[in-house]
């Protein structure tokens, strides 16, 4: 996964949902409730950035924070899903 | 159909999860359909506008997922415009199909009108099989339509009902989904409503053929991991605990029949003493949040022992309610599966009967001269 560019996998949308207050990740009969850091990156998965780029775009948005290893796993965690591709 | 990877919400009650039954007509006739066995008195059909009003109410209450099935929903002409409506509303679209009714210049219409997903099932792994169960030449048009559905972009994604007459065929059935180049293979296991109750006796796998394709199926999920994804779950028959039916009853699911009934579950409309609301007569915020037959089994005021005091009832809500029906008599039973049930004996009985039913005894196949006869003897 390291320095492709990433995004949602063919047949995963990520959506933000009223009436659940939240961001959800719908697929083949199924669905993801994301919280808000999750939703955070994913929507950053838009083929444009490579697992660098969006630890450096989240960390653009929130100065200060420490985010490349939070940032990572989760990449990890939801390529291991199946919620990604490379670009 | 399954809700494998379903998270429940933790937001109160909503109907997630919307299965449009646009229509009871299919050229098929599978004998564990699970359609009602009078299937054949429904002749008025929701019309596209009706159904877009469900599609509206359902959505503004929160549902994100849309079933489009039946029946075979390919039928339905205006299939294409009712997908358009709900993927401008923000649904995602999965057609369960048989195949049957599409073709690749039909899949690019539903494709550009914004459908999300489509399962194709199939019956068996050979064309003489799959043929038999469906009743109809159907196999090479359903090899023909998955391709189709890949080339079109979408994952593949196949459903394989499974039953004591393919169930060890199961390698075959995993073989032949691999050579088509399936993403998702869903190994359903047949669900005993229905036509399939009917048939039960006769579609019942043993004990024995089950481990055998408990084993294929996990020896296959290891060797395609990160490949094809391959869904399993043991019949509950076999199990000694029930399954969270419809993740409880009015929690997440509603189906809307061809007719416009709206139901907890598709099989539900079987339940004696309870009478479910019409969408024509009633909106679907209405028919969720008050009509007595949503609230009938909610919560756990209705159960009674050995449901009422158990610290497992938070996870199974007491199993499934037709099913306690079908086979103890009384919907607001233990679900008979759950070994604490005192008639889990009937569910033990049913497997030996079944085990002791000879394969040549003829299938019951779900047509309308079956529901003549079915009704004829009643």
């Amino acid at each position: 996964m390291s320095g492709a560019r990433l995004r949602i996998a063919p047949g995963y949308r990520l959506q933000w949902e009223p009436a659940q207050s939240c961001h959800v990740l719908l697929y083949p009969e199924g669905m993801v409730q994301l919280n808000p850091s999750a939703a955070a990156v994913l929507e950053l998965c838009d083929g444009s950035l490579d697992a660098d780029g969006i630890v450096a775009a989240l960390e653009a948005k929130y100065p200060g924070a420490d985010l490349a290893a939070d940032v990572r796993q989760f990449l990890e965690v939801a390529d291991e899903r199946g919620w990604l591709r490379s670009a | 159909m399954s809700a494998a990877g379903y998270v429940p919400p933790e937001v109160p009650s909503r109907p997630l999860w919307l299965l449009a039954e646009l229509t009871y007509a299919c050229p098929l006739q599978c004998p564990y359909c699970s359609n009602p066995l009078d299937y054949t008195a429904v002749r008025e059909e929701l019309d596209t506008e009706t159904w877009k009003r469900v599609l509206r109410e359902a959505r503004a209450m929160g549902a994100a997922q849309l079933g489009l099935s039946g029946g075979e929903p390919a039928t339905r002409t205006d299939l294409e415009e009712i997908v358009a409506e709900a993927r401008r509303l923000g649904y995602y679209t999965n057609l369960i199909t048989s195949g049957l009714g599409l073709d690749a210049a039909r899949i690019e219409r539903l494709h550009a009108a914004g459908l999300d997903h489509i399962q194709v099932s199939f019956q068996a792994s050979t064309e003489e099989l799959n043929n038999h169960l469906a009743g109809t030449d159907a196999f090479r048009h359903k090899l023909e339509i998955a391709r189709a559905v890949k080339a079109a972009g979408y994952p593949m994604v196949l459903c394989f009902v499974l039953h004591r007459d393919n169930t060890d065929s199961m390698d075959a059935i995993l073989t032949l989904a691999a050579q088509l180049g399936a993403d998702y293979v869903e190994l359903a296991t047949t669900q005993y409503y229905g036509w399939a109750w009917v048939n039960r006796d006769r579609l019942l796998p043993t004990r024995e053929q089950l481990v055998r394709a408990e084993a294929v199926a996990h020896r296959w999920q290891a060797d395609m991991k990160g490949r094809m994804k391959i869904y399993y779950v043991v019949p509950d028959y076999f199990e000694d605990r029930p399954k969270a039916c419809m993740n409880g009853w009015g929690k997440v699911f509603l189906t809307v029949a061809p007719d416009g009934t709206a139901l907890p579950c598709h099989s539900a409309r079987e339940l004696p003493g309870l009478s479910f609301p019409n969408v024509r007569d009633h909106s679907v915020e209405w028919i969720w949040k008050d009509s007595p037959g949503f609230n009938r089994f909610r919560g756990y005021g209705w159960m009674k022992e050995p449901c009422r005091s158990c610290d497992e009832k938070e996870k199974d809500f007491g199993g499934c309610r037709c099913q306690a029906f079908l086979l103890t008599g009384a919907p607001e039973n233990a679900d008979p599966v759950c070994s604490k049930s005192p008639e889990h004996g009937r569910v033990l009985s049913a497997i030996e009967q079944a085990a002791a039913t000879p394969s040549e005894r003829p299938l019951v196949f779900r047509n309308p001269r079956s529901v003549r006869r079915l009704h004829g003897e009643a």
